[in-house]
């Protein structure tokens, strides 16, 4: 049978591949968010397999709240490339200093 | 190594395949395609997990209105990614080395000895006629009835932030204004002339 740990390390592999993912495209804000999304499915495998195995839904519902607050997220940080592309004709994160920071 | 084992297996390896494969692929709308088909892989894990309304709810959603999000906005800016590349194969070290490190941090935590088989029971598989959604559901509207109404405030709040951020109004097109139709009066249009009729010459 398929132990807890397997899910956990699953969960850890993915995660750990978006962080390299946002290592690699850190000039593309669209492989940004991407990888965003992926480190949101890992901590929700992490979240679905506790759930099961320890046989509270609490976990799922958790779940729940995670996917609709992504998809927010996702939404408005679409919305917010859109409008930052139509101002600056890119989407390079090294041109986005206008802030000086 | 019995069927759901491998299963997990094939799965796991689809779904890691897939992420690579975001990460990596230098075409944007490849990358969302990869996606994609890590979230349906992802949800066919939720499925062995018993976890059916979210694996559905995770294609619908997911798959069904963000993912075709992502691959609007990639299709509909014009993007040259050659300069997004820049970069890439300098932080490759960096970046895979950090991945390794979190890796076998977490492995460290989470391996088998710790919450494997010995120390963690694996659940007996529920039994037919259980539904999952019902289990949510009663648990949602009561136990979590405020949160799951800040979440709706959330989608609200999204919907509008969206549409604000991306609505403008250009000078140069021509558009009518109800309003002002509905309010002109016909004496703003016609004016009444009073003059005398002409002899004929």
């Amino acid at each position: 049978m398929i132990a807890l740990s397997d899910y956990l390390i699953l969960a850890a592999i993915l995660f750990g591949l978006s962080v390299a993912g946002i290592f690699l495209n850190r000039k593309n804000v669209i492989i940004l968010l991407m990888a965003i999304e992926l480190m949101l499915l890992a901590v929700n495998i992490n979240f679905i397999a506790f759930s099961y195995f320890l046989g509270d839904i609490a976990g799922q519902v958790f779940v729940f709240f995670i996917l609709t607050v992504a998809a927010a997220e996702a939404a408005i940080g679409l919305a917010i490339l859109v409008v930052l592309f139509r101002n600056r004709q890119t989407i390079n994160v090294q041109d986005l200093d206008t802030l000086k920071g | 190594m019995d069927f759901e084992r491998f299963i997990f297996y094939v799965f796991a390896a689809i779904l890691i395949f897939a992420a690579a494969r975001v990460i990596t692929v230098r075409n944007p709308v490849h990358a969302a395609l990869h996606l994609v088909l890590a979230f349906f892989t992802c949800s066919a894990l939720w499925l062995l997990l018993e976890a059916e309304f979210l694996a559905i709810t995770l294609v619908l959603v997911y798959v069904g209105a963000v993912m075709v999000l992502f691959l609007f906005v990639v299709m509909m800016l014009d993007i040259n990614t050659s300069p997004l590349r820049e970069g890439f194969i300098r932080y490759l070290p960096l970046g895979l080395g950090v991945a390794a490190l979190i890796v076998m941090e977490m492995y460290l935590v989470v391996r088998a000895r710790n919450f494997g088989v010995d120390s963690v029971t694996i659940p007996a598989r529920h039994p037919e006629g259980y539904s999952n959604v019902r289990e949510i559901g009663s648990v949602l509207y009561t136990d979590y009835v405020y949160p799951f109404e800040i979440a709706s405030v959330i989608l609200l709040v999204a919907i509008i932030a969206a549409i604000a951020l991306t609505m403008r109004k250009r000078p140069e097109t021509k558009s009518q204004n109800p309003a002002e139709q509905v309010a002109v009066k016909a004496r703003d249009r016609v004016r009444v002339v009073e003059m005398k009729a002409e002899e004929k010459q």
